[in-house]
């Protein structure tokens, strides 16, 4: 009894902290505190999700906004991690460019958009592509570092069974890598989400960021909130996945 | 019916004596620093003969890590040969099984899959793999955690799984580089136990590097004493005690006499690193 408590006391905690904060909002708004025409009251916002969900066609929308996701973290993994691979093995090219990739993480790439829709058009693969160049870096550069902080003695381990170098990158370097790795890939995914909807936004094309657009600009507060609140759940949704992902492929921790 | 585990002592004088296994032939190690060109090692010779518990003892910065990284192959001497049986070794060899002084157990691997890890790298085929693992790991005592992960064993516990994951490998020489140094007093002495009840059952070569003069006398036939950088050989010492041993021989007085003799080699040695140290401290600072 006592141990299943303290198994799910994190979420309680978190859901009653989320609850308690809603409930002080709404008594702001409803006091007059908290201008109701900046901030919808939450009870709004709940109220207004089955409306948005009929009427705006939350699930193709939200599947759109999930895909184009699913999309820049394929890319981003596919490209980052062998990325920061050849860093690692690669002394003179990591000294040649590792502060430009540390560079490209931190630049606003999402005013570069003009240039991706004219190589892309007003399409999916602008929004994808937007996604991948603006995560794929923080990979890049964790790879590299949880790569370079193996244990040496875990390589020695593998050198003395004379393992071939690929089977010492399989067996030792990744798995060793893998939680370092996976820091990675949530800050690629939170940089990438950031700009999918961003763009989606911005040139009005598809998924939950166009809905956010023009919701505002109909100036529907509640629904737009709500919207907001289904990109914060294609978020979670991909946390939830890298983090079994993450237990499955490094088990023991 | 005599225990076949049971090496009689003294020894029956035999007309030929056990066969080396190993030998280590003038090996020098120099390394260049950015000011000079550092000896850590200095022409170290001497042989491993088949069955035999053989330690390598000396201060600390003597160089017996880059002796131990020679043997194992994870290092090239400047010059000079270890051979295995005849044949000289250039990169880590299979007959040599290495366990090392860091905790060196796979984070991300059960205890079966750790001790299975060699097996796994060779092909073997799952089945007999963890069979071959189950029997070692009870042979390291660790029956019943078969399915735990290193985190959630003790340090004297992980370093017996890198023991078995190394004698999983079968290999004809165990070479260990201070496995026991992280590990308390108490808990050493019984590793120390268990490793001679191992290799007195498998009567397996053991190379020993150590810097504790207890667990030498405790666990050797014979003792390599090293000198202070660079690492040189100084004196080989025969310990002539029964066998099998534990820990209990510790109290006898033959023990005694034999770690006082070795001190007496050490002393001078660890005193003159000790003031080396100081010095180049007192130089930095």
């Amino acid at each position: 009894m006592s141990i299943s408590r303290a198994d799910h006391a994190p979420a309680l905690v978190g859901a009653a902290t989320l609850l308690g904060l809603f409930a002080l909002l709404e008594l702001a708004i409803r006091a007059g505190l908290v201008d109701r025409y900046v901030v919808p009251p939450p009870s709004d916002v709940v109220a207004s999700f089955a409306r948005i969900v009929t009427e705006e066609d939350i699930p193709h929308r939200f599947a759109q906004t999930a895909l184009e996701g699913l999309g820049a973290a394929v890319l981003i993994a596919l490209v980052g991690i062998p990325a920061g691979l050849l860093l690692y093995r690669h002394m003179v090219l990591r000294v040649a460019v590792q502060s430009w990739v540390a560079a490209l993480a931190a630049a606003p790439l999402v005013l570069a958009y003009p240039l991706f829709l004219v190589i892309f058009g007003r399409s999916a693969m602008t929004i994808v592509m937007m996604g991948f160049i603006s995560g794929v870096a923080p990979v890049t550069l964790k790879t590299l570092e949880g790569l370079s902080a193996t244990r040496r003695v875990l390589i020695d381990v593998g050198r003395s069974l004379k393992l071939t170098p690929a089977q010492q990158f399989r067996l030792v370097l990744l798995p060793a890598a893998v939680p370092t790795i996976f820091v990675g890939l949530r800050l690629g995914l939170v940089f990438a989400l950031i700009n999918i909807v961003g763009l989606e936004f911005l040139i009005n094309f598809g998924g939950l960021g166009q809905l956010i657009n023009e919701l505002a600009e109909r100036y529907d507060l509640a629904g737009t909130y709500a919207a907001i609140a289904f990109v914060v759940l294609v978020s979670v949704l991909f946390f939830l996945a890298l983090e079994r992902t993450e237990r499955w492929l490094r088990p023991g921790r | 019916m005599s225990d076949p585990t049971v090496v009689p002592w003294p020894r029956p004088v035999s007309a030929a004596r056990p066969e080396s296994v190993l030998t280590v032939d003038d090996i020098l190690v120099r390394f260049q620093t950015r000011d000079a060109s550092v000896t850590a090692v200095d022409r170290m010779t001497f042989d491993v003969r088949h069955g035999e518990f053989i330690s390598v003892i000396g201060p600390s910065g003597c160089g017996k890590s880059t002796l131990f990284n020679v043997i194992g192959g994870l290092i090239t001497p400047t010059s000079g040969l270890v051979t295995v049986a005849g044949e000289p070794i250039r990169g880590p060899h299979p007959a040599i099984g290495m366990v090392f002084q860091e905790e060196s157990t796979f984070p991300w691997r059960t205890v079966l899959d750790n001790v299975a890890f060699p097996l796994e790298v060779r092909g073997v085929s799952r089945r007999v793999r963890l069979e071959k693992a189950r029997d070692v790991v009870a042979m390291v005592g660790l029956t019943g955690f078969e399915g735990h992960y290193p985190s959630e064993l003790s340090g004297g516990m992980r370093q017996r799984v890198s023991i078995a994951r190394t004698l999983a490998s079968e290999p004809k020489i165990l070479l260990m580089d201070e496995p026991f140094a992280a590990l308390d007093e108490q808990t050493r002495l019984l590793l120390g136990d268990k490793v001679l009840q191992i290799q007195q059952t498998l009567k397996q070569t053991t190379l020993l590097i150590t810097h504790s003069i207890t667990e030498a006398v405790q666990l050797s036939d014979r003792v390599v004493v090293m000198s202070y950088r660079p690492g040189r050989l100084k004196r080989i010492v025969d310990i002539d005690l029964p066998h099998p041993r534990t820990s209990e021989i510790m109290t006898s007085d033959a023990f005694g006499h034999y770690v006082a003799e070795i001190w007496g080699d050490l002393r001078d040695e660890a005193s003159r690193g000790m003031a080396e140290a100081e010095a180049s401290r007192g130089a930095r600072t």
